[in-house]
């Protein structure tokens, strides 16, 4: 059994006089110690509004949350707010994009990062400040009883990133969710905060779910990956797998629309056409059967099962399978082939 | 033949303090001595990290913000000494398309009109019919619909909104376009749509263009030449071929050997170059070389005090650094403590 184990996971948001906006429809995924599962889509797919419900962050009203949230055996979903509460922070930690916006202006480092040392754990101010400076030093902040001093404004946006890095970590989560905790930053940062998240799932143990749109981070991070589009899983598998053989054609679309530096500088980009803006028409089969080229009259009828590609030659055991959600999956690429 | 030339271009803005006395406390060298040669119709790429001066740069050239020194000479005109009028009779040839497309139209104004503001901001009489004629072109051109001309931009999504903003910087058939981070702000399914487009425009109206952008692997697709900046200067400047495949000036090699490659198999790469810490503040610049206080490779001498000049090391490859041959040779290596192994979890080993 895995640490997290989600299992047909539904959030829609109620609107007034019109039908519910399905967000996430259906979301199976599993994430457990010393693992990091990629959970990729585009802006809109449901990715971040997976992770808030991981955390119970999703508001109350208007909003309908069905399926199952375990997380070490424990049903999130059927939990008060005050047990959730307990967990949240002590448990399962959030690292978000944005490190000015989630950072209080007008509450000093220290006291951000003692808070849920002293709530969770009780801690003494003086033990909590102690354990702060540790925080920071672990997070490669230099200087940092100067640092706990401070406000957010006074550091550069690599370094607030480590602050909430390090805010997360305060309570020795078991688990961590991080929404684009790169995104913001430039790429020599990007590549220092991706270490030191590596660090601590293969050090400690922890496991991350890493929530991102860019499947160089995915590459070089994830060890499984789920890819979402319009609230559903299309595709998921051992990382190795899914990049060597994309079978959804929206994954394999995806990889080869975007510029990459490995290959012939004039190699054709091919785009997707159309945008992922208009959704939820999963009830009338694949959502993404309005840009794709392979679509047949099939695959407007009804919901494509996830079913196995057949394909994991390179990385997984039995036990991570690659699936996919469509029809008439993309061919084989000729320079990667292999036998299923 | 030059399109656009450039030479110690100065952008410096005032640190001004104070209520009662206001007084200058400082400078900071947003953009400090830059050269470009831009050929006419080919793509000149501007890549660095936020805060670096690239879009200050950009502006500049345009004169959207107004340059400290240096000259500006686009097709033999010189820019920063032409007055209020005669400039903005030139902006005509020289247009920007900007990173949000819905903070930068005006959410007020229907697409005809904002693709038709341009033409009675200089004078350009059209009948109506004409008009008419000239927007679905321009529509059509940017792979619009016919019937967008009368939507608002809130009509549309992200991509399309992208499309709008390049159809009002081409509506007065400019010479030299400058494109500052014209597709970050859009999904990675929609990029490659607009770069697929920028560059069949840049074919089809013989159009020049200077993309600014922090995505190294879109800049290297779409721009024949490359400059790197770095604190307010650039550093490095090569055809994109030879400059991505055989990066020479530090700062260069240590954010390509960045970038995530999307490729599990090639992340597994045995060592990658990471920079310590932040770029440093440009109000306050390092002394000599910039990026003197992050290089890896960083010597005792020279580096400190000097100031490198970029010079050209091999054909059309300019780089600003002391010992570039030295590195390129392999004479000079990074650091110990700035190479750092990438560590493999499990099922990432290597299949070799």
């Amino acid at each position: 059994m895995a640490l997290l184990e989600i299992r047909d996971l539904r959030i829609s948001f109620m609107r007034r006089g019109r039908p519910p906006v399905r967000a996430v429809d259906g979301l199976d995924l599993d994430v457990d110690g010393g693992q990091t599962v990629g959970l990729v889509g585009e802006s809109g797919c449901g990715k971040s509004i997976t992770s808030l419900s991981v955390l119970g962050l999703l508001p109350k009203r208007g909003v309908e949350v069905s399926g199952s949230i375990r997380y070490d055996g424990i049903e999130l979903l059927s939990l008060n707010d005050d047990a959730r509460r307990s967990i949240r922070g002590r448990e399962i930690s959030m690292i978000f994009q944005d490190p000015m916006t989630s950072l209080n202006p007008v509450v000093r480092i220290g006291v951000q990062i003692t808070e849920p040392l002293r709530r969770h754990k009780g801690m003494t101010k003086g033990a909590a400040m102690d354990a702060a400076e540790r925080l920071l030093r672990r997070v490669g902040i230099p200087a940092p009883r100067q640092r706990l001093g401070e406000f957010p404004h006074q550091l550069s946006g690599g370094m607030r990133q480590r602050v909430l890095i390090a805010i997360a970590l305060a309570c020795g989560p078991r688990m961590l969710i991080a929404d684009e905790p790169t995104t913001a930053l430039d790429v020599t940062v990007q590549a220092q905060i991706l270490d030191l998240l590596k660090e601590q799932v293969v050090e400690s143990g922890t496991a991350l779910m890493m929530i991102t749109h860019d499947m160089g981070v995915v590459a070089e991070l994830c060890d499984h990956v789920t890819v979402m589009y319009a609230g559903r899983a299309v595709e998921a598998g051992n990382v190795r797998d899914l990049f060597a053989h994309p079978t959804h054609r929206y994954t394999a679309g995806l990889l080869a629309a975007m510029p990459r530096l490995e290959t012939p500088r004039d190699a054709p980009l091919n785009p997707i056409p159309g945008s992922a803006d208009q959704k939820l028409p999963w009830d009338d089969g694949c959502a993404f059967m309005p840009r794709c080229a392979a679509a047949t009259a099939a695959c407007g009828r009804g919901l494509p099962p996830m079913q196995s590609t057949g394909w994991n030659a390179v990385g997984g055991g039995l036990d991570e399978e690659h699936l996919h959600r469509c029809l008439n999956p993309a061919p084989a690429l000729a320079k990667k082939a292999m036998t299923p | 033949m030059n399109l656009l030339t450039v030479r110690d271009l100065k952008v410096h803005f005032p640190i001004m303090r104070g209520v009662i006395r206001h007084r200058q406390v400082g400078t900071v060298k947003a953009v400090d001595g830059v050269d470009l040669d831009i050929r006419a119709t080919s793509t000149y790429g501007l890549v660095g990290e936020s805060g670096c001066g690239k879009s200050t740069l950009g502006r500049a050239l345009l004169r959207l913000v107004e340059p400290t020194s240096g000259s500006v000479h686009l097709d033999g005109t010189d820019i920063l000494s032409l007055r209020e009028e005669p400039l903005r009779r030139m902006r005509s040839r020289m247009q920007m398309v900007f990173q949000d497309p819905m903070a930068s139209l005006n959410p007020r104004q229907s697409v005809y009109a904002t693709l038709t503001e341009p033409l009675a901001a200089h004078g350009i009489t059209m009948s109506a019919h004409q008009r008419q004629l000239h927007v679905r072109e321009l529509l059509d051109s940017v792979g619009l619909p016919a019937d967008a001309a009368d939507k608002y931009p809130h009509e549309f999504s992200g991509g399309q909104r992208q499309r709008i903003g390049i159809a009002r910087a081409i509506t007065l058939k400019p010479d030299l376009l400058i494109a500052d981070e014209p597709v970050s702000a859009l999904d990675v399914s929609v990029q490659a749509q607009v770069i697929n487009l920028l560059e069949e425009l840049q074919e089809q109206l013989q159009l020049t263009f200077i993309v600014i952008a922090h995505d190294l692997a879109v800049v290297r697709h779409i721009s024949e030449t490359v400059g790197v900046m770095y604190l307010g200067g650039i550093v490095e400047e090569g055809a994109a071929d030879d400059l991505y495949v055989q990066p020479m000036h530090p700062y260069t090699i240590s954010l390509l050997s960045a970038v995530p490659i999307p490729d599990p198999v090639a992340a597994d790469r045995p060592e990658r170059i990471v920079l310590r810490g932040d770029l440093p503040s440009p109000a306050d610049p390092p002394s000599g070389c910039r990026f003197n206080t992050r290089c890896p490779f960083r010597q005792e001498t020279r580096c400190g005090d000097e100031r490198p000049e970029l010079r050209e090391v091999a054909p059309d490859h300019k780089v600003a650094c002391h010992y570039a041959e030295a590195i390129l040779t392999g004479e000079i290596t990074p650091r110990v403590e700035s190479r750092t192994t990438v560590l493999t979890g499990e099922g990432r080993t290597s299949p070799q």
